[in-house]
């Protein structure tokens, strides 16, 4: 066959463009990321977008209910709890704390899943025998348990029940990395690179890592919803962020003894729960059927 | 497969050693001293401290200790609880029937509905019904549990009053446990209404912990079943003029079953996670409930030897699991074990 004879193809569409016309046509995925980005709009202007703050209480408006209800007024739209606090600026101010959890969750273990499981793939033997068993140890215990087991010892807080949660997720970031790393080692182009003498760390970070990076990327998109809906049943449990905290875990655990009394003060922090944990999983969803190319037509 | 089974279960032993060693510097990892900790506020005086230390081996090097605490286990001796003074192995198994009935209510809950629903799902692939189903199982894998167990007692207990809001069983009923199972026990004591009584407490919880693995095995099932339904064998039983419902039922779902119990197989740990929240919304008195109030009340003892019986149960689960799968699929069986699976 000759060069020549060759019909004229187009070029090939960008990546990102591909990428993207795959991503849309996702319909669940869209909404998912319009869900993203206002609770991050939320979550940034918290200050102005709230109509109270979220600690203050009010003495004259205990367990007022929604504005639409009798005895509801727009002052509070969605109602005031036990102590008289505004339940919508509390959520508002709650978001900005569920997706920093989230977030920051996922980068950590991320970062560390990525280091761990490179040094794994790497070094194979020992090395990769004693990760991936500690892996496996942490993977085997229910991830609340430990989760719980760890905040036990530490002491209940904000602080140490994000990083239970990042130990709790961390295998997975670690066996990801590990699998496709070692899926792309044996190719052709890093046995090249190998060849004229890149270093390990080059061949690590360089030349195979941002080969690995889609299903790292479904993962840590699926992650945040995992992080969010894990230190939310930390804080429900009471081992989480503390009250006053406007934390949406917390905010459940306080709102549960009036369950009986007062349906909102139960049903919006849990709705607003279900709604960050849905929208980054339509989003995981969509960004798994976009960059996974065996489903791909 | 011996080789497998060996393989498989050699695994089992440094998992083991993990878990108890991770326990075990749990309870190091306390800030203070384990002495006063147990002591509590009241105090000790210096002799006492120096005779408990001794008793308790707190004056080993750490892996002399170690030794001693495996030792132990092995012996089925999990320590005491420093609150109700009883042995964490009894209260473990007291309590461990009722999560286990609830556990599996679960599980048949979730599989009865999330097998016929995937199936549906796939056949009727991109219908109302596809859609319908897969957008429920989303929001179902997204649930919050514990606002969901709320959601339902605020429904079905506050507004309908249908179901009891706690427990296990109204209080007027006394049942001698036999087997531990209160579904069953009622039914062999001659109490009227027992049955019924304990059928309704367990009515919310179950489909309070069966809603994430049912939204688990739907996906899963729906997913496999597309899988299955594009093979060529499947066309050939099509083209041979066998019904649908033969082609599904028989040729399709038998090979799609494989990942599906699997997946089933491997909700134990989401299982137990979810047991913990659900047996605190219901007061469920199972070991989840018990090991939320053990970390409330300091009780280290308890959440120590709760947390390694919890752990070694989900992993011999998990390589039970693991060896059903080599023995229902061959071509797991001759794969290299250990090499680079998800």
């Amino acid at each position: 066959m000759s060069v020549e004879a060759r019909p004229a193809m187009r070029a090939p569409p960008h990546p990102l463009r591909e990428f993207w016309s795959s991503f849309s046509a996702n319909h669940g995925a869209v909404a998912g990321l319009a869900t993203i980005a206002i609770l991050l709009f939320v979550a940034v202007f918290a200050e102005v977008l709230a109509p109270h703050s979220p600690y203050l209480t009010d003495s004259t408006a205990f367990l007022k209910p929604p504005f639409w209800q009798e005895g509801g007024s727009l002052a509070y739209p969605l109602g005031t709890d036990a102590i008289g606090r505004d339940i919508l600026s509390r959520l508002i101010h709650g978001a900005r704390l569920s997706l920093s959890i989230g977030i920051s969750v996922v980068a950590i273990s991320l970062v560390l899943g990525i280091a761990l499981g490179l040094v794994a793939a790497f070094s194979r033997g020992v090395v990769d025998f004693a990760i991936m068993r500690l892996m496996d140890i942490i993977l085997t215990l229910p991830s609340l348990l430990l989760a719980l087991s760890i905040v036990a010892i530490l002491g209940p807080g904000l602080m140490n029940a994000m990083l239970a949660v990042t130990v709790v997720v961390l295998p997975h970031y670690v066996r990801i990395t590990r699998a496709t790393v070692i899926g792309e080692l044996p190719k052709d182009y890093v046995t090249a690179s190998r060849t004229v003498g890149a270093r390990t760390m080059r061949l690590m970070f360089v030349v195979v890592l941002p080969n690995c990076a889609a299903p790292l990327i479904v993962q840590a998109s699926l992650g945040v919803s995992t992080a969010i809906l894990d230190a939310a049943a930390l804080g429900f449990l009471g081992l989480g962020a503390q009250p006053p905290s406007p934390e949406w875990g917390t905010m459940l655990a306080d709102a549960r003894e009036f369950v009986l009394r007062a349906w909102w003060v139960v049903t919006f922090p849990g709705l607003a729960i279900l709604i960050a944990v849905l929208a980054f999983n339509l989003l995981g969803d969509g960004l798994r059927d976009a960059l996974d190319p065996k489903l791909k037509r | 497969m011996l080789r497998f089974i060996f393989t498989r279960v050699s695994l089992l032993i440094p998992t083991f050693i993990g878990i108890t060693l991770m326990v075990f510097l749990l309870i190091r990892l306390i800030p203070g001293d384990p002495i006063e900790t147990l002591a509590g506020e009241r105090g000790i005086d210096p002799a006492r401290h120096a005779q408990l230390r001794a008793a308790y081996g707190f004056d080993k090097p750490v892996i002399v200790q170690y030794g001693l605490y495996i030792g132990r286990v092995l012996q089925g001796d999990l320590g005491k609880s420093v609150i109700t003074h009883e042995p964490v192995i009894s209260e473990f198994a007291s309590l461990f029937p009722a999560t286990i009935e609830l556990g599996l209510c679960a599980v048949i809950f979730a599989v009865g509905l999330g097998l016929p629903a995937g199936i549906v799902a796939a056949v009727r692939r991109n219908s109302i019904f596809d859609h319908g189903i897969m957008g429920v199982s989303l929001a179902g894998y997204s649930m919050p549990i514990f606002w969901w167990g709320l959601l339902l007692i605020l429904l079905f207990s506050v507004q309908l009053g249908i179901t009891p809001v706690s427990g296990r069983i109204a209080v007027q009923y006394f049942i001698e446990p036999t087997t531990g199972f209160l579904l069953v026990d009622t039914l062999l004591s001659d109490e009227k209404g027992a049955f019924a009584s304990a059928l309704s407490h367990l009515a919310l919880p179950t489909i309070v912990l069966g809603t994430v693995p049912l939204a688990v095995i739907a996906r899963m099932t729906r997913s496999a079943m597309l899988e299955v339904l594009g093979e060529d064998y499947i066309r050939t039983a099509r083209a041979k003029g066998l019904s649908p419902l033969r082609v599904i039922s028989l040729h399709a779902l038998r090979n799609a079953l494989i990942p599906v119990v699997t997946v089933i197989g491997l909700q134990v740990g989401v299982l137990f996670t979810g047991a913990i929240l659900t047996e605190t919304i219901f007061s469920w008195p199972g070991v989840g409930k018990w090991l939320i109030e053990a970390i409330n009340r300091r009780d280290y003892p308890v959440l120590q030897g709760g947390a390694l019986l919890i752990g070694t149960l989900v992993m011999t689960v998990n390589i039970i699991v693991d060896l059903l799968y080599g023995l229902i699929n061959p071509r797991i069986r001759h794969a290299r074990p250990g090499g680079g699976g998800r």
